[in-house]
């Protein structure tokens, strides 16, 4: 019987996704059943923020109610329970990642601070003037501002892999931008406005290939397609929690422990040493030397919850729907005229950017929320993708596996309204 | 008329409206309606840099009083850009400074003013009181 389920399920997939299931998953998010304007709230905002189960609301309660207390270094029983939790929560990213080790996790407040430490302390071991850093023309401003304030720092300069008209990285002119002068690469796993899921494992190999190490940042990437951090062979790799439908102020920066362990720490205080005197202090081991401070062990116990949560469901499971619905609404979407989607990239995440005709995206965007419907209207913090497109911004609708067919018809509802009234 | 009543018939033309789509359409209306500032005002002085939004502002100073123009990209803006002209341009530097702006939240359209949609349109405000107090100081030297 038992070989024959497993065979069973190896020869017919059984979907999980089925939409009595995801009006069941739909229940463990409280916030979905708000009211907006007396309308009740279609979130199409998700690339921004992620909502929360009641199982990672109950994780922060729980936290706060049964094993509050510092961690590390305390004698007693609450500190072990806490310790404990937060150092669980630990090996579970270190699992979900594909990690070979906990001490390769270190928790940072989200992708930014990971980022800026990366570039802060990878900067200060390794970075002279003259030296190049190599970003993509699709970045965020948190893979872009603490680069160039390295670049700044010492005299160094930044080089952007440009793009295709589909929003795809042209990666025969990010081989050309090598030089001996690269001392790391920055690249982004998904865009945040196109979508584009990048080739980061090709990228990596052809850094590899000159000896040079490669960031991911892996925002808009985590919460939708399977990461293996090891597959990929990242050298370091960064997330939020709150993408990944935990608290805001958690996030984790992965880091090969051969790198962690040649850069210096980025903060100091407590937790992240040794043995302090006036003198010299010397530095704890991984990864607590990049762990200045009282760890937000709350926000780390509740994030190993969403990670668990997200699990549950499946990774492929989420990627596979949110793909269908995102196909979906862009086919929907064609039924509006005058629309121009910015990323049309083969490989893309759940995420639609566009504009309709010479409507600003400002109004689209203030009028479509006056019907409930949340969506990002601006720059979403890539200004210098923006300007390259040559637009003032766009309306981004991003989907998470919680959204449904019926809420894409509504929008695309609300859509034809909106646009009748601005036309 | 006085900015006060200006504002009032503001108020009680849109309070007709119990439908929130009936007042943007009276601001989508009131914003292509509003005549552009010319290409060569179009300069970065005169703008103003939102995040979602830009908006242009331009004062003219004449025999004590000020007038404004001003445009956006975005219609929604630019038809509160309008209202906003509407009520505080022909007006001395003083009435304009001494003004308790009322209306927007009036006609319930405050959250065009929130910080966080940051369209400009709270930084045009600040820039129309500058204006208002530049013309004063510059008054009172000349005097």
């Amino acid at each position: 019987m038992r070989i024959f389920y497993i065979f069973a399920k190896k020869q017919v997939k059984i979907r999980y996704m089925t939409k009595e299931n995801i009006e069941k998953i739909r229940l463990d998010f409280p916030i979905i059943e708000e009211k907006i304007y007396n309308k009740p709230l279609i979130y199409f905002d998700n690339g921004a923020t992620t909502q929360k189960p009641q199982c990672v609301i109950d994780k922060i309660n729980f936290a706060y109610n049964h094993l509050n207390s510092n961690i590390h270094r305390g004698v007693h029983y609450l500190s072990q329970k806490a310790t404990e939790a937060h150092e669980a929560a630990r090996q579970k990213v270190a699992d979900f990642l594909g990690a070979s080790k906990r001490e390769e996790i270190v928790f940072t407040r989200g992708t930014t601070e990971a980022i800026n430490l990366v570039a802060f302390s990878f900067g200060e071991a390794f970075c002279k003037a003259g030296d190049e850093v190599i970003i993509s023309v699709m970045e965020h401003h948190s893979n872009i501002v603490p680069w160039q304030m390295l670049c700044e720092r010492k005299g160094m300069k930044l080089k952007v892999v440009p793009m295709n008209e589909n929003g795809e990285l042209i990666i025969d002119e990010y081989e050309k931008l090598i030089n001996e002068k690269t001392k790391i690469i920055s690249i982004t796993h998904v865009s945040n406005v196109l979508g584009t899921v990048n080739p980061v494992s090709e990228i990596i190999k052809i850094a590899h290939s000159h000896n040079i190490p490669v960031l991911i940042d892996g925002a808009q990437a985590v919460p939708h397609i399977k990461v293996n951090v090891k597959e990929l062979d990242a050298d370091f790799y960064v997330f939020s929690g709150h993408k990944i439908y935990a608290p805001t102020g958690i996030g984790v920066l992965y880091g090969k422990e051969s790198w962690l362990n040649a850069i210096p720490p980025y903060q100091g205080g407590g937790e992240m040493i040794q043995t302090v005197t006036f003198e010299k202090t010397t530095y704890n081991e991984l990864p607590f030397k990049f762990e200045a401070g009282t760890p937000d062990y709350v926000g780390s116990t509740a994030l190993a919850q969403a990670l668990e949560y997200v699990e549950e469901i499946g990774m492929d499971e989420i990627a596979e729907y949110e793909h269908e619905i995102t196909e979906y609404a862009t086919e929907r979407l064609k039924e509006i005229e005058g629309i121009k989607f910015f990323g049309t990239a083969k490989n893309k995440s759940s995420v639609i950017s566009f504009l309709v005709g010479n409507i600003h995206p400002y109004d689209l965007g203030m009028l479509l929320d006056k019907l409930g419907i949340a969506v990002r209207t601006g720059h979403h913090c890539a200004q210098p993708l923006i300007d390259t497109l040559g637009i003032p911004g766009t309306v981004r609708a991003s989907f998470s596996f919680y959204n449904t067919k019926e809420e894409i018809d509504r929008f695309i509802d609300a859509m034809k309204r909106v646009v009748m009234m601005l036309s | 008329m006085t900015i006060n009543e200006k504002q009032n018939e503001i108020i009680e033309e849109f309070n007709q409206f119990d439908d929130w789509m009936d007042k943007y359409s009276v601001l989508i209306d009131l914003g292509n309606s509003l005549e552009p500032i010319e290409d060569n005002n179009k300069v970065p002085q005169n703008i103003i840099e939102g995040c979602q939004s830009r908006v242009w502002l331009v004062a003219d100073y004449k025999d004590g009083i000020i007038t404004y123009r001003g445009e956006s990209d975005a219609i929604l803006v630019k038809g509160i850009v309008s209202l906003l002209i509407q009520v505080l341009s022909n007006h001395t530097p003083d009435e304009i400074l001494n003004t308790d702006l009322y209306f927007i939240e009036k006609i319930g359209l405050r959250e065009h003013l929130s910080p966080t949609r940051s369209n400009g349109l709270l930084a045009m405000i600040k820039q129309i009181k500058l204006y208002a107090l530049a013309y004063k100081s510059k008054e009172a030297q000349n005097n």
